[in-house]
């Protein structure tokens, strides 16, 4: 009754005095809106990040002949020679947490079709390729076990490579091209991925049966890479570990020995790009939160003006019989209703921001619920911290002081 | 015999300026009964403002006796003073200390909203009845500024008797109106005098004693007459003397 009597006399004062209490709020407005969108900011890039890196397979795991190499004068993982068919097929067979593998040669050379010839990189693969990195085929389809095991010369090739040798609209399944003079013959195109997030045109590739590319184009026996999708995304660093392992074991490394290959899932690489955003989102956070701070002031400002001003109605309240904690509680309540309102207003002023932002300037964004609850809950709390001082100097007030005040 | 509203025994009040004492009360004795209207007057520096908050409860004495309505005010704290305001007193100030952009209404219902035993149909209810005994119950929602001086101080009145104290106390109560108006206020703390109300006048003009049933002459901190009027004047009838105004 009395909270409620208290509540009524405060949003009385509040709604007398619309212009301050608005311009009071201004701060707080800023401040709850800018925490908002920078923290909408944040979550938008490091979500974007994500989306880049699933799109290319997030549980992917990719082996690498060769050291992690940081260290001075080593040779580059392409060149060693550690990584072999066997090894594949180790851990084919003993991976438990692996869903799809396949052993990966590249090299690079000119595809021609006619008179139209392009340079790009072919990849031997087999057909688990598809499912690793996630790429579905927009015609045609892939080549089969049977057609690895035959070293068929048959292909698939990316978007850029159909747009440079088939320039003039044919469709190229069925077609045949040349790979540094060997005939493929064209199955299937890659459905078009664009650039991936380091800037490399992911449809400039051309994919073929790893043991043709091997035997007939390379020349070598040992692979590049191996790559391998774990079961889930949670699985991949306990597919790291694993394959690890059965490396390890299948190239007899004792203890003190180094690995002589690498093992990574895109997991690392996505902690990395997201503790870089993280950062960032920190920053702007800091930043936001001293214009917070600063509405926080504000109301201090205001609310102690406030007092000054109200002196005389101070006293008369306290001559019809408010008491001290009365007075306390209704500059209090009035501070906590003015950040909060300001705090609404500003909760919706950053996602109106945070839509502008997505919309005009074309930046990803995504608002968490966590930030509208913090900034809202800081919100709060500076109203109750910087209403106190100002409340606690109005019920102090001596009440014949304050009536005779002018 | 009627109750004795106000007891006031040997009632003592210094302040201590840097080095001197300086006395403002110098042990006054006096009792109101119900139903008394007694003005206190005396010139600036008589005591009449301590003797005003203390009667009010804003102030303590150093020492002697006060009792309101039974209760000896001298050991009560800050927030039990306040509680005795809050339902035993009703203030009357000369600036009228309404509440700007505020309805007559939601004025007269301020002290009720500091005592939670009130619902808040019984304040609206009693605000509209102490307006309407004012004569401004067609008045309700107008601000103050929306008021004349005398409207304003009886929107004050109406305030001090929402709370049904049992003695009013009023400071100067006249002091902003011209003539007129202050014997119309003055005609309407003789009704509610008949009603049976109490009320404690504060003034230094002496024109205002000559309408209450008594009278004490504070000087220098200390009584210097306490007499009953017996030939009370009527304010409705000095009103009614003024020269006419065209309105």
């Amino acid at each position: 009754m009395r909270l409620l009597n208290l509540l009524k006399i405060a949003t009385k004062a509040i709604v007398l005095n619309k212009t301050r209490t608005l311009l009071t709020m201004l701060g707080i407005i800023i401040g709850v809106a800018s925490v908002i969108a920078m923290l909408a900011i944040g979550e938008g890039s490091k979500e974007s990040i994500r989306t880049t890196i699933s799109a290319m397979g997030s549980n992917m795991i990719t082996i690498r002949p060769g050291a992690d190499d940081r260290g001075p004068a080593r040779g580059s993982g392409g060149d060693v020679q550690t990584l072999t068919l066997d090894d594949y097929e180790v851990i084919k067979e003993e991976a438990t947490t692996l869903s799809y593998i396949t052993p990966v040669v590249n090299g690079g050379g000119q595809v021609i079709n006619g008179s139209n010839n392009w340079p790009t990189t072919i990849y031997g693969v087999n057909p688990d390729y598809l499912n690793i990195k996630v790429v579905d085929l927009q015609s045609g389809s892939m080549f089969t076990d049977a057609e690895v095991k035959s070293a068929s010369k048959v292909a698939l090739i990316g978007q850029t490579v159909v747009d440079n040798v088939f320039p003039d609209g044919q469709e190229p399944v069925g077609q045949m091209i040349r790979f540094d003079n060997i005939p493929f013959k064209v199955i299937g195109v890659l459905e078009e991925k664009g650039e991936n997030t380091f800037g490399q045109d992911q449809d400039d590739v051309v994919i073929a049966p790893y043991t043709t590319v091997q035997k007939r184009i390379l020349a070598i026996d040992y692979l590049n890479q191996v790559m391998a999708s774990a079961v889930s995304e949670d699985d991949a660093p306990e597919a790291v570990t694993q394959v690890t392992e059965i490396l390890r074991s299948q190239h007899k490394l004792l203890d003190s020995e180094d690995d002589d290959f690498t093992v990574r899932s895109m997991e690392e690489l996505i902690s990395t790009f997201s503790s870089t955003s993280e950062m960032l989102t920190i920053l702007l956070v800091a930043v936001a939160s001293i214009s917070l701070l600063i509405g926080g002031i504000g109301i201090m400002n205001i609310m102690y003006v406030s007092v000054k001003e109200r002196t005389k109605e101070i006293g008369l309240r306290m001559a019809v019989g408010g008491k001290g904690s009365d007075i306390l509680l209704q500059f209090l309540i009035e501070a906590i209703l003015i950040s909060i309102t300001g705090g609404l207003l500003g909760v919706l002023l950053g996602l109106g921001a945070t839509v502008f932002i997505e919309k005009f300037l074309n930046w990803p964004t995504s608002v968490a619920l966590y930030s509208i609850v913090i900034s809202f809950a800081v919100c709060a709390v500076t109203g109750i911290f910087f209403g106190w001082y100002p409340a606690r100097k109005a019920s102090a007030l001596d009440p014949i002081t304050a009536l005779r005040y002018e | 015999m009627s109750k004795e509203i106000i007891k006031i025994e040997d009632l003592k009040r210094e302040f201590t300026m840097g080095t001197e004492t300086v006395h403002a009360l110098r042990g006054i004795s006096f009792s109101i009964k119900e139903g008394e209207f007694v003005t206190i007057m005396g010139s600036s520096g008589s005591g009449k403002s301590t003797m005003l908050n203390i009667l009010g409860c804003l102030d303590q004495p150093t020492s002697g006796l006060y009792k309101i309505d039974g209760v000896s005010v001298k050991d009560l704290n800050r927030n039990q003073l306040a509680t005795i305001r809050n339902e035993k007193i009703g203030f009357i100030f000369q600036s009228y200390n309404l509440l700007a952009r505020t309805s007559a209404i939601e004025n007269v219902e301020l002290p009720l909203l500091y005592n939670s035993k009130v619902t808040s149909e019984e304040r609206r209810k009693r605000a509209i009845k102490a307006l309407e005994m004012v004569g401004l119950g067609d008045r309700l929602h107008h601000t103050p500024s929306q008021l004349s001086g005398g409207q304003q101080q009886r929107v004050a009145i109406a305030r001090s008797l929402v709370n049904n104290p049992v003695m009013i106390l009023a400071d100067e109560a006249t002091g902003n109106l011209d003539t007129r108006t202050s014997y119309e206020i003055m005609s309407l703390f003789q009704e509610l005098n008949k009603k049976g109300i109490t009320i404690t006048f504060v003034t230094h003009e002496p024109d205002i004693a000559t309408f209450s049933s008594r009278t004490v002459v504070l000087k220098d901190g200390a009584i210097m007459q306490d007499y009953l009027n017996h030939n009370v004047q009527s304010a409705a009838a000095e009103l009614a003397k003024l020269p006419k105004q065209d309105d």
